[in-house]
């Protein structure tokens, strides 16, 4: 059994006054001073910790917003004048993909490493569009599961990158062709460079550290490349843009993975990059574009090992006037791909939209082997998706004063606790290596499916 | 008092064990009366509130008008303190001849919805829901049609929140006499005891250490009013439910934490618990800071540590070892009916059929989207079936095998009011179960915070030594025993309205319900 994969994590706390979903308003006018006011009696403590917010308040930027919303002290005080409120702030967080509740699950699981756990059920919508119309199956009576998670048994995530070829060529007991280079990663997680608009450089050397704290790879602009220790490059994967040059040869040798933009010179461009280094597995970049789902399949056809394709930032197809989901694109490639007997020549990384743990897990049970993130990791710091980054602008996370330590540490605890969501949900479907959830849709119930075959057949009249 | 075991005395001595029938203390009788029990807090939280300006000559004409007692005064005080304003019952009110703030003769009051209501609730319990389910556990009668709140729905957008009931236009010719709401747990001719129950739900397990004792017994004590069901959970059996025995569910979940022979011996029903909707293949999981002295105690653990229980059973690998552990349950208990609670996966249908071989009287399948207990956020939303889909796939199921009338089905995860009862019902379950509006009848808000540092906030899912004595236990019992007397009575209207004359009926008759997304003339937009 190879060594189990174990991420080292503490909390972070945030730098910035939490940003919580309710507030409380108190009508001070007409308050009796009762000696054992219900402000005393808030479990949390929250009353006394905005008065010390409050008195110690050096930028009025912030509010305090981080009552629990229990009703308690409102429904208690004598006079009733206590009443909650919805955290403006809150509400405007993010946008309709990247919704409050995502950045403020993120924000935690950044801080604690942990996965959030919460009572009362289930509270949001019956299933909505994207990743949200499917749920993942369990299984009822067999095996591994709880084990797993509490570490008698192994629950695998490692990934692949990379050509597995379907048989090995021979000649006279001798193989005949190398075996091509493979790119192991413990999670099925790729970190994706910032998206242009969130691009700040002081996050690249972050995301770098955290790469190889948590054992995986970050892509970086060759363009743009920040100063690099030669221990780090095994964690770094060169990102060439069309009519970038090719890399350093001796720092190129030193990585093991490389990513090119699609383009007509991509073949000869994979080709340079194997000459100066051969056991290189190369990506070629895809934006799913209207035709980048048939671009996908028509690269995997030559001699493409790996192709990472991008949806928009919210997981929809780039520039259509009605999108595809990234979840239907990964099924379609993934289903053209079988069809083509090439699936397994070839690696298929998704990006785009992927917001949530459970997206990892989802995009995998649709076709993809991994899956690459940004947001996620720029949210852990914090980040409220506003676009306020550029210099001197007014971000609310205050990114540019960010430390180092601060930003490597949560963005490791993110991914750490999404490595045990995922090791949760696999462990109820009683899987025991992700590679085996690739494409099996068996492990999976989609919305449409369940809708007609339930409420369809019942309902439809006439048929 | 009526009892769900129809037996007498004496047959109770020859099939129970001895030292069960020694160790049998006097079991607790409770009336099923409704009896008004007001919000325990001073301010209850209202939909309207009303606004007094200073106009106001404090002449109390608003104060005679209302019918709904909504202003108050105090002797000795000259200005009016805050209103019962959860009992105004807000615009509508202007048709009436009684509308305060059209007979204030100073035109000083106003009626304006409350700002505050929109911090409560959610998709699935949205704010009137939790407000009706308040109504109901105070007055024993679901909220009067003029409160105007839009509680047999919730906003989830799917599943029961899409189906309705097709009432008919004239219902027809008035059903007289009792509306029959009973239900019969045990269809297999085994021998075993007929079981019925006045209601066609019981109480979910909830185990003691996620709860407090009050809410345990409360809900207990609502059990035998109704002569239903609690059920432990998988915390053990306390020493306090053993007056309620004829009443108790006892569950042997994979943990088996505090299961003993003793007390398998003492009740009527058993449940195997496979699996929970909420953490469907996760199994149970109490954290440290909930393993109070007094839980470590009952579940004979070490104080403070997380408790899981392994999900699966680690001695149930297939159907016939479930069948191996159900005989060691029957021959333990003579007089026990078996339960097995198992969520909902693609093949939940063949895992009831299977269950049902193996002997078992109730199959329980708990969706994916209930729950009390501290649970994965990735669980409770994404893993397994909702239980909208599970029910007619299992109900077909079992059909299509011919056993559909020697099994009660059984259905959780979602039931938040008597209309969900209803299509739950409709759909193919004999009978439901609940958990969630047992605790928004004693007050929870679902603020979800169950699970962390010293639990509820508001005494009722804490073992907390300051927290949980809070809430008075004859308090709660009357709520949820009016919670019960308000849903079995609309219940009783749902079947009197569709023509039917008991709950047995409406099992399968998914011809009264209809879904907004499939309508049934699809030229006519119904929504
Ligand atoms: S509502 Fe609850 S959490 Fe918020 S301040 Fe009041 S007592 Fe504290
Ligand atoms: S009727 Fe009008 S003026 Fe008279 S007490 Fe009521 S609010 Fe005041
Ligand atoms: S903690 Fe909140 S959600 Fe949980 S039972 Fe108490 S009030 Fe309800």
């Amino acid at each position: 059994m190879p060594e189990k994969y174990h991420i080292e994590t503490r909390p972070i706390p945030p730098r910035r006054p939490r940003v919580g979903k309710y507030g409380i308003v108190d009508w001070r006018e007409d308050c009796c001073r009762c000696h054992n006011c219900v402000k005393k009696a808030c479990i949390y403590d929250r009353h006394r910790e905005e008065t010390n917010y409050i008195r110690n308040l050096t930028d009025v930027d912030a509010l305090f917003f981080d009552c629990m919303g229990c009703f308690s002290c409102v429904q208690d005080c004598a006079k009733g004048l206590l009443s909650l409120s919805l955290n403006p702030v809150y509400e405007n967080l993010g946008n309709a993909y990247w919704t409050p509740e995502i950045i403020r699950t993120t924000w935690l699981q950044a801080e604690t490493a942990k996965i959030p756990v919460s009572g009362a059920g289930y509270k949001g919508r019956f299933s909505g569009p994207g990743f949200d119309a499917m749920w993942t199956d369990m299984s009822e009576i067999v095996r591994p599961t709880r084990d797993g998670i509490h570490g008698r048994e192994y629950i695998s995530t490692s990934v692949d990158i990379g050509r597995k070829p379907a048989f090995l060529h021979f000649e006279q007991g001798e193989l005949a062709r190398p075996i091509p280079a493979l790119v192991d990663l413990p999670m099925p997680l790729l970190i994706d460079m910032m998206p242009d608009q969130y691009r700040l450089s002081r996050l690249e050397p972050a995301m770098i550290k955290t790469a190889r704290k948590t054992d995986l790879i970050a892509l970086v602009d060759y363009r743009s490349l920040p100063k690099l220790a030669r221990s780090q490059l095994r964690h770094v994967a060169f990102y060439l843009d069309q009519g970038v040059k090719m890399p350093d040869a001796d720092m190129l040798r030193q990585t093991r993975l490389v990513e090119i933009a699609d383009g007509p010179d991509v073949a000869e461009r994979i080709d340079a990059v194997k000459q100066i280094h051969p056991e290189i597995v190369a990506v070629v970049r895809v934006a799913l574009t209207s035709d980048g789902v048939e671009r996908a399949v028509k690269l995997a056809e030559g001699e493409v090992e790996a192709i990472h394709v991008v949806a928009d930032l919210q997981g929809n197809e780039v520039g259509a006037e009605r999108p595809r989901f990234i979840k239907d694109m990964i099924r379609k490639i993934h289903r053209d791909l079988i069809e083509n007997s090439r699936r397994d020549e070839v690696t298929l990384i998704a990006g785009g939209g992927i917001a949530l743990a459970e997206h990892t897990a989802k995009a995998v049970i649709c076709g993809a082997d991994l899956v690459s993130i940004n947001l996620p990791l720029l949210i852990g710091l914090e980040c409220h998706l506003c676009r306020r980054c550029e210099p001197g602008g007014s971000c609310p996370a205050k990114l540019e004063q960010v430390e180092l330590d601060y930003c490597v540490g949560r963005m490791t605890n993110l991914i750490a606790a999404w490595h045990g969501q995922l090791i949760e949900v696999m462990g109820a479907m009683g899987m025991r290596e992700i590679r085996r959830l690739r494409g099996d849709v068996g492990r999976a119930m989609f919305f449409e499916d369940l809708e007609e075959q339930t409420f369809g057949k019942l309902f439809t009249s006439g048929s | 008092m009526a009892n769900c075991l129809h037996l007498d005395p004496s047959e109770l001595e020859t099939l129970l064990p001895e030292n069960t029938l020694k160790t049998r203390v006097p079991q607790y009788e409770c009336d099923r009366q409704v009896r008004p029990a007001p919000s325990r807090f001073r301010n209850e939280i209202s939909k309207y509130i009303l606004l007094r300006n200073e106009n106001c000559i404090h002449c109390g004409k608003c104060m005679t008008v209302c019918q709904h007692k909504v202003h108050v005064t105090y002797s000795g005080y000259k200005l009016f303190p805050k209103g019962r304003y959860h009992q105004c019952i807000g615009p509508s009110c202007a048709k009436t001849d009684h509308y305060c703030v059209d007979l204030c003769p100073q035109r000083a009051l106003q009626i304006a919805e409350n700002p505050m209501i929109k911090c409560l609730g959610d998709f699935r319990w949205p704010a009137d829901m939790i407000l009706a389910t308040w109504i109901m556990a105070q007055t024993g009668e679901v909220p009067s049609a003029d409160y105007g709140y839009d509680y047999e729905c919730g906003d989830s957008g799917g599943g029961f929140d899409r189906l309705r009931f097709q009432f008919p236009d004239n219902p027809p010719a008035d059903i007289e006499g009792e509306v029959d709401t009973t239900l019969e747990l045990n269809r297999r001719d085994d021998g075993r005891p007929r079981i019925t129950i006045d209601v066609p739900w019981y109480g979910g397990g909830m185990s003691f250490g996620s709860v407090s004792n009050t809410t345990q017994l409360a809900k207990a004590r609502a059990a035998v009013a109704w002569n239903t069901f609690t059920c432990t959970g998988e915390g053990g059996y306390m020493e306090r439910l053993r007056p309620y025995d004829d009443h108790v569910i006892t569950q042997v979940a994979t943990g088996l934490f505090g299961v003993r022979e003793e007390t398998i011996q003492r009740v009527p029903i058993v449940e195997f618990k496979y699996a929970q909707g909420a953490k469907p293949g996760l199994g149970g999981h109490l954290l440290g800071d909930k393993n109070t002295v007094s839980v470590a105690r009952m579940r004979e653990a070490v104080l403070g540590i997380s408790l899981f229980s392994p999900f699966p059973f680690h001695s149930v690998y297939s159907i016939e070892d479930h069948m191996k552990h159900i005989d060691w349950i029957k021959h333990v208990n003579r007089r026990a009916l078996i339960s097995t609670k198992v969520s909902t996966p693609t093949d939940v249908d063949m895992v009831a059929v299977g269950s049902y071989y193996a002997g078992t009287h109730i199959v329980h399948i708990d969706g994916g989207y209930g729950g009390t207990g501290a649970a994965p956020d990735i669980a409770k939303k994404n893993i397994a079936m909702p239980i909208e889909y599970a029910i007619p796939k299992v109900h077909g199921f079992l059909e299509a095998e011919g056993v559909r009338d020697a099994v009660t089905l059984i259905a959780s995860g979602g039931i938040r009011n008597p209309y969900d009862v209803a299509k739950a019902i409709a759909l193919g379950a004999d009978g439901v179960v609940i958990g969630t509006a047992e605790l928004v009848a004693l007050g929870c808000v679902r603020c979800s915070r169950c699970e962390s540092g010293r639990g509820c906030p508001r005494s009722i899912a804490t073992t907390d030594p300051e927290l949980a004595p809070k809430m008075d236990l004859e308090w709660a019992q009357q709520r949820i025993i009016n919670l019960y007397h308000a849903w079995r009575q609309e219940l009783i209207r749902i079947l009197r309205r569709l023509g039917l004359r008991s709950v047995g009926e409406l099992r399968g008759r998914t011809d009264l319900l209809m879904h907004l997304d499939f309508p049934p003339d699809k030229t006519e937009d119904i929504q």
